[in-house]
């Protein structure tokens, strides 16, 4: 049995841990330092202590997330006897043949180990909240560009819904939304059905509106969008995908849904309030002078003059969504409990604070790095596009 | 101005209605029913036995009737039961039903009772909204100078090294969920073994194990200093942040204006250009930021009711969601929708008397 860890030693044994992602860490800023003044706006990062600092801190976790399997020093659904809410850097009671020898930042209540669990929640966090929020921008998108455009009554509805759904309470709605009674009614199938198709309609009419006029192109871009989209729409929102590829767990698509939900209605208020700001300049009325459709004017004109402020709130919105996430965790609702994310291993942890606090404190130090690097980026970003 | 009012009031009325009805119908669906009747009644029930148990409890008939019921606008439901009496949603037990109201909703003030606390849903809100009342008094006292002074004195010189300390701190506090600084403020100052507490009660300066209290539930009975920092802190701190930054941006807005500049050179001294001409236009913003955040807050308090165990409104409403208890989830959607419509309300005509550039239609 070997002695336990000092601080120290369990620092560095961490940081020896996560070598693939130092190593993809110096490789990625080597390379856009290397070409920063080709890279456009994503260069420009590198420009700003304040957007590299972000920048760093999210590609850690992005990295941590890709090699978790190599970082990982224990099975994170592995209890191994005797290390039950044991402290940080504790060798193993009597340690397998080839086990690592050590929990190095300690036992949960269960006895599993807390670096691995945080290692693979990072990959469960990674996954849902960047997909989240991209849909929810599909769906900000398609319903403010002619909100914000055309106006009139359908401007007031969808304003009207949208604002209905910001007054409402988020831990209520998730609470109505998030339990498994409700997916026997199939409402988050519903509301997938019509938030996914979303993405979809968007690539249609995003490639339409431009290649109309050269029919070889137009037909097969939106040939291509429409095959891809509604394969993967049929899996995603049904899991009637016929080749059996898209597919998605009931209890997460309950999760993404009701993110997306809450997320879209915020994308639909800053992109209808540029788009008004934006529809009375000059090069749009060019464009209606020229005689372009509106849909070429929004998505083509209008919508590419917005990227600025759309890229910052982007990255701000993954950090939201990642709180949120975590916030369902932490309610404890939809997920299943073996789960390693961030938000529900805070749940459990929290309720032994007071004697072991290492299992509550090593996730929310987690997830407060990767949604203040999300900001710190965002950040970065604003300074950067606000110099042109 | 009164017509802008009485028509905000009429979408704050039609809001109010469609989330209602949300909250009421989400909370109807077939399985949210038969969960209830099963832990009303009896675990092992038969899905007839559910069937008239919801029946002959008012449960059956269609949606919009039964939300009419309880908003008070069709009349309450009656069912002759076996033994020839008649019980109804207007009838209380043991009273005759020929005196019965034949309307009681909500606009009758009846707000129905609570499964899960076995009490008048008005009892259990009344004394959990008091009780939030309280901590949020308090976040107020705490949050709205700090962060207004923080702000103010980051925006006064952009880019000085004050800013960029304070700054890194709101941006810091902004990315910390309550759920994280809940958890790492009870490590660090009441965790029997973490944090300082074990330092300091070696060194025996304090007399228990912890220097703080881990809960706040004796808070209900007696708010002390000690049993009300964490909480109030943990809910503070996130929106200190938020509200800082924003004062900042108006703040360094602000300082660039042009009578900014001739005052410096007429000779009025930095002081005294930041109180009397920068203070009150850069405060503007930041009123309808604090206002906004009370919705944010109600999120706030139910994270920390909820790890603190101060039985609040967030408790409350996360009792009544966990169990489905129908009415007091009901009553309490109708507390959170009317703090958010009426603070929406408040930032809007309050911005319009604080900057009389802006004229309402």
């Amino acid at each position: 049995m070997e002695d336990a860890l000092s601080w120290g030693s369990i620092l560095l044994r961490i940081a020896a841990q996560l070598l693939p992602v130092w190593v993809a860490l110096i490789v990625t800023f080597a390379l856009s330092m290397q070409f920063k003044r080709r890279l456009g706006l994503y260069g420009r990062i590198f420009d700003s202590p304040v957007g590299m600092t972000g920048f760093g801190l999210v590609m850690f976790w992005v990295f941590t997330a890709l090699f978790a399997d190599w970082i990982i020093t224990h099975d994170p659904l592995a209890q191994l006897s005797g290390m039950k809410n044991i402290i940080p850097g504790s060798p193993l009671k009597d340690p397998a043949e080839g086990a690592y020898p050590w929990y190095l930042l300690g036992g949960d209540h269960l006895a599993r180990d807390v670096f691995s669990r945080v290692v693979m929640g990072a990959r469960e966090v990674l996954k849902i909240a960047p997909a989240a929020t991209v849909v929810a921008f599909m769906v900000g998108i398609t319903l403010g560009l002619p909100a914000g455009y055309l106006g009139g009554r359908l401007d007031t509805t969808i304003s009207f819904l949208s604002n209905l759904v910001l007054a409402f309470p988020v831990i209520l709605l998730f609470y109505l939304l998030v339990t498994p009674e409700i997916r026997v009614t199939g409402i988050p199938i519903a509301l997938a059905a019509i938030l996914f198709i979303f993405p979809v309609i968007f690539l249609t009419i995003l490639f339409n509106s431009r290649f109309f006029t050269t029919p070889a192109k137009r037909n097969l871009y939106v040939g291509l969008t429409l095959l891809f989209g509604l394969w993967a729409y049929s899996g995603l929102a049904f899991n009637a995908d016929p080749l059996g590829i898209w597919s998605m767990d009931p209890n997460m698509l309950n999760v993404f849904v009701s993110v997306v939900f809450v997320n879209s209605p915020g994308v639909f208020r800053i992109v209808r309030g540029m788009v008004m700001d934006i529809k009375t300049r000059d090069y749009v009325a060019a464009g209606q002078t020229r005689g372009e459709g509106p849909w070429y004017i929004m998505l083509w004109e209008i919508l590419p003059n917005a990227r600025g402020p759309l890229i910052v709130d982007f990255c701000l919105r993954i950090g939201y969504t990642t709180i949120l996430l975590g916030t369902l965790g932490f309610f404890g609702l939809g997920v299943t409990p073996e789960s390693p994310d961030w938000g529900s291993t805070i749940n459990y942890g929290r309720r032994l604070l007071a004697i072991a606090p290492h299992p509550a404190v090593v996730p929310a130090i987690a997830l407060m790095s990767l949604v203040l690097g999300l900001n710190l980026l965002a950040d970065g970003l604003r300074e950067e596009s606000m110099k042109d | 101005m009164l017509y802008f009012v009485l028509r905000r009031i009429g979408v704050m009325v039609l809001t109010a209605i469609a989330l209602t009805f949300i909250v009421f119908y989400m909370t109807n669906l077939p399985p949210n029913l038969e969960k209830l009747a099963k832990s009303e009644a009896s675990v092992r029930m038969a899905d007839d036995a559910v069937a008239s148990w919801l029946e002959n409890n008012g449960y059956g008939g269609p949606v919009l009737v039964r939300y009419g019921e309880w908003l008070g606008v069709m009349p309450g439901w009656t069912r002759e039961g076996e033994d020839g009496t008649l019980r109804g949603r207007c009838i209380a037990n043991g009273t005759d039903p020929a005196t019965a109201p034949r309307f009681c909703g909500i606009l009758q003030g009846n707000w129905g009772f609570s499964t899960v606390f076995k009490q008048p849903v008005t009892e259990v809100l009344a004394r959990s909204l008091g009780a939030t009342g309280w901590l949020m008094l308090w976040v107020m006292i705490v949050m709205v100078p700090s962060s207004l002074l923080l702000g103010v004195l980051s925006g006064m010189r952009e880019g000085s090294r004050t800013d960029r300390v304070l700054s890194t701190f709101a941006i810091t506090t902004t990315a910390t969920p309550e759920y994280v600084s809940g958890v790492i403020l009870i490590a660090l100052l009441a965790s029997a073994t973490a944090g300082i507490s074990p330092i300091l009660a070696e060194a025996g300066w304090i007399s228990g194990k912890t220097l703080f209290p881990g809960t706040a539930t004796s808070a209900m009975d007696d708010i002390t200093f000690w049993n009300f920092f964490l909480p109030v802190m943990t809910i503070a701190l996130y929106g200190i942040g938020y509200i800082a930054r924003m004062t900042r941006a108006s703040m360094t807005e602000v300082m660039t204006q042009q009578y900014i500049r001739t005052a410096r050179l007429k000779g009025v001294s930095f002081r005294q250009v930041v109180m009397k001409h920068a203070l009150r236009n850069a405060l503007i913003a930041p009123f309808t930021v604090i206002m906004l955040q009370f919705p944010w807050l109600l999120n706030g308090v139910v994270i920390v009711e909820t790890l603190f165990n101060y039985k609040g409104f967030g408790w409350t409403l996360v009792q009544a969601a966990g169990n489905n208890d129908i009415d007091t989830l009901l009553a309490c959607s109708v507390v959170a929708v009317f703090v958010v419509l009426v603070t929406q309300l408040i930032s809007d005509i309050g911005y319009v008397f604080l900057n009389p550039r802006i004229r309402l239609a």
